[in-house]
């Protein structure tokens, strides 16, 4: 049993002990050295603002569920190879200065999950205690993180916030549904997703031919029906509304109340996703068995994200057979690197910002839309380049060695 | 492609009444096609989500897993009827039979586990602690070792048959799918579906030899994903099911060279020759259809519709 939690006070009710079955197959060669890789898993928690419904409570180990399935995963290929994997968990309440907090943990530890804000990223990857460790974000989407502030040693899992549009837009415009309208919540999340849906609906050829702010604050459980078509009806005619309401606030009473009858996408309706419960085709299901009889629920996107990251790391230590970050950072960004993230194509990492490449899920609360890049979209080195950052489109410049 | 079918079936003149069964993995059914007409003749409902599929040595007794079930049904091939179920352990996906056709060894998915069950007696014989997500399964053909495949742990576990432990784990590519010995047993093949290569080990000493790469002009190289692959009567040729690259490559035993490939349907997984081996058969999942493959040119004759998601084939003479 490895996995050790230092807790902040308060946060006792998630702190379950993770119980992992080690599958012990074969005896290791007399005398084989055993290799220890120590993975440190920092949250920064962060106050969650209201919202109109909460039917949707926000689970308390969204993200470090999936490091532990992915610490389950390699536990079971270490135990093949004399490989031994920790993962120690430390959560800092709101407010914490996180990398006051991160110092003193990383001296203990090489490889380091950070389920954080992006200031905090920042903060942390900036330590001089970081240096010459890998660092991987599982939880940021900022596309400043992959551009003008990619950090050499901050590699990321969860897509950026443009790979997740840019997904949207390839699945609209392969429908033909060319004319937009959007809707944009009032907070900064919401401000930059629109933005990033935007750009990319430019991108791919389609047009927002009108848009509207959210300004209303009443409640819409009540209202719904009676307050969304009006607002809508002056939005010129389109083929599908456009929603950026990334705290999930307003946008769930959208869909089937709107002026015209049309699809919703975007935050709510058709939406793209790093993960979605939906997904059943390339061993999806089997991933999601095993999230659930683990953790008790679906896995979500930041799951997926935490998952990926340790397991990028266990495939890497696998195929070097070495914990050292340096040569497995050198491994991870090489074109021998390929994980099987359950999306139909392997997963590896962009060696100009760090980004893992993933295909992107759009999805319906039932069923899987599309998975992107869609067939017809073109790359002249890999088609899941047209999500996102592409490198010439990328200022950053700390992966050129 | 219709029309050029009786002058091929005519130069391949297959053995009367042969068959070809197929899973269908979201219909709960096997279809039989009639290897003579590629007509399906009969349709015959399963346990939930039937995957693996192979018959017993004198094909008296038909073996499927009916995975989502967490069992492996036993059919009377003649009447279509379930004679009765073999504990196979949670979620058997994959499974072969030993060359002493009693002993079918089961991967059992979810669990993490090789699963050996003793057809006659019905009882599990032993439980072996494998990978993560097991699937691909074989025995030498002197029945000495059993091979499983670990999709998430991408390695191939070597199980000694007797003992039913571990002696060698040799990794391959990313996500194993599928293993088969050589007919002489000197080489085992496993095919990576992302890694989208077959690794070749020497039996003896379980040491990699040689790795098999495919380009396809005009296909993205992450859709080329090997899963089901079968060898030629005489060996000279194996044949590779490519997954969403919607092509079976050919490649020369000899110098593991790729010589062909093949169009066939969408997300090919699993193939089987007809009896007299004159005719490849090839799952086709997503398309929902088996492609005929004439071994000789190497091209595609026939599509057959089967049921929704066909996945395992097994021939009957």
């Amino acid at each position: 049993m490895s996995v050790s939690y230092r807790l902040s006070p308060g946060l006792a009710q998630w702190a379950k002990p993770v119980f992992i079955a080690l599958a012990l197959g074969l005896a290791l060669p007399a005398g084989a050295e055993t290799l220890a890789v120590k993975v440190l898993y920092l949250r920064q928690e962060v106050e969650r603002p209201p919202v109109l419904s909460n039917l949707d409570a926000v689970p308390e180990d969204l993200g470090l569920a999936g490091a532990e399935l992915a610490l389950a995963d390699n536990r079971t290929t270490g135990s093949f190879l004399g490989h031994d994997y920790s993962l120690t968990v430390i959560s800092l309440p709101p407010g914490t200065d996180t990398a006051a907090e991160a110092k003193a943990a990383l001296a203990e530890a090489d490889l380091v999950l950070l389920d954080a804000p992006a200031p905090a990223l920042l903060a942390v990857a900036d330590l001089p205690e970081a240096a010459g460790k890998l660092l991987f974000n599982t939880s940021a989407g900022e596309e400043a993180l992959r551009s003008a502030d990619c950090r050499a040693n901050l590699l990321h899992t969860i897509p950026e916030d443009g790979a997740r549009t840019d997904a949207l837009m390839q699945v609209l415009a392969a429908k033909r549904w060319m004319h937009l309208a959007l809707v944009v919540g009032p907070k900064p999340a919401d401000q930059a997703f629109a933005d990033h849906l935007r750009r990319s609906a430019e991108k791919f050829g389609l047009q927002i031919l009108g848009e509207k702010a959210w300004t209303f604050d009443t409640d819409l459980r009540r209202a719904a029906v009676v307050e969304l078509p009006p607002f809508l009806m002056d939005l010129p005619e389109h083929d599908v509304l456009l929603v950026a309401d990334e705290t999930q606030d307003f946008g769930r009473y959208v869909p089937d109340n709107t002026y015209l009858p049309r699809p919703v996408a975007g935050s709510e309706g058709v939406v793209p996703l790093g993960w979605a419960p939906v997904l059943e085709q390339w061993g999806a299901v089997q991933l999601q068995e095993r999230f659930e009889a683990q953790s008790g629920r679906e896995m979500q996107s930041r799951d997926f994200a935490a998952w990926a990251a340790l397991r990028a790391i266990g495939e890497a230590v696998t195929r070097t057979g070495t914990a050292d970050p340096a040569r497995l950072r050198a491994y991870l960004l090489s074109d021998a690197f390929q994980l099987d993230g359950f999306k139909g194509r392997g997963l590896s990492f962009r060696p100009w910002n760090g980004q893992l490449r993933q295909p992107i899920a759009v999805a319906n609360a039932r069923a899987l839309v599309a998975m992107a890049p869609v067939e017809g979209f073109l790359h002249p080195v890999n088609e899941t380049d047209t999500l996102g950052l592409d490198a010439p489109e990328s200022q950053c410049t700390a992966f050129k060695d | 492609m219709r029309h050029v079918l009786p002058a091929l079936l005519a130069l391949s003149q297959p053995a009367l009444a042969a068959e070809i069964w197929v899973t269908n993995e979201k219909d709960d059914t096997v279809s039989v096609i009639d290897v003579a007409t590629l007509q399906v003749v009969k349709t015959y409902p399963t346990g939930e989500r039937p995957r693996g599929i192979t018959f017993s040595k004198d094909f008296s007794r038909l073996y499927i897993c009916a995975s989502d079930s967490n069992t492996v049904q036993v059919m009377d091939p003649n009447t279509g009827e379930i004679l009765h179920e073999l504990p196979s352990g949670e979620d058997p996906e994959q499974f072969v039979l030993a060359p002493d056709d009693r002993h079918l060894y089961i991967a059992n998915e979810n669990d993490a586990v090789t699963t050996v069950v003793d057809t006659e007696s019905r009882k599990v014989v032993a439980q072996i602690n494998v990978g993560i997500e097991p699937e691909g399964m074989a025995v030498s053909p002197d029945g000495k070792i059993a091979i499983t495949t670990s999709e998430t742990t991408n390695m191939a576990h070597w199980i000694n048959t007797e003992t039913h432990e571990l002696f060698a784990n040799t990794l391959v590519d990313s996500r194993p799918r599928h293993a088969e010995f050589t007919a002489d047993g000197a080489q085992l093949w496993v095919t990576a579906e992302i890694g989208g290569t077959v690794s070749v080990f020497e039996t003896k000493g379980q040491t990699q030899i040689a790795k098999v790469d495919f380009a396809i002009s005009g296909v993205s190289d992450d859709l080329i994903q090997p899963v089901g692959l079968r060898f030629s009567p005489d060996g000279k040729r194996a044949f590779v099911a490519l997954g969403p690259s919607n092509h079976v490559a050919v490649v020369d035993t000899a110098t593991y060279q790729v010589t062909n490939y093949i169009l066939v349907g969408r997300r090919v997984w699993h193939l089987e020759f007809s009896p007299d081996q004159s005719l490849l058969f090839t799952t086709n999942g997503v398309s929902g259809d088996v492609t005929v493959i004439d071994v000789a040119s190497e091209t595609a004759v026939n599509t057959v519709k089967v049921g929704r998601f066909p996945w395992g084939a097994a021939a009957r003479p």
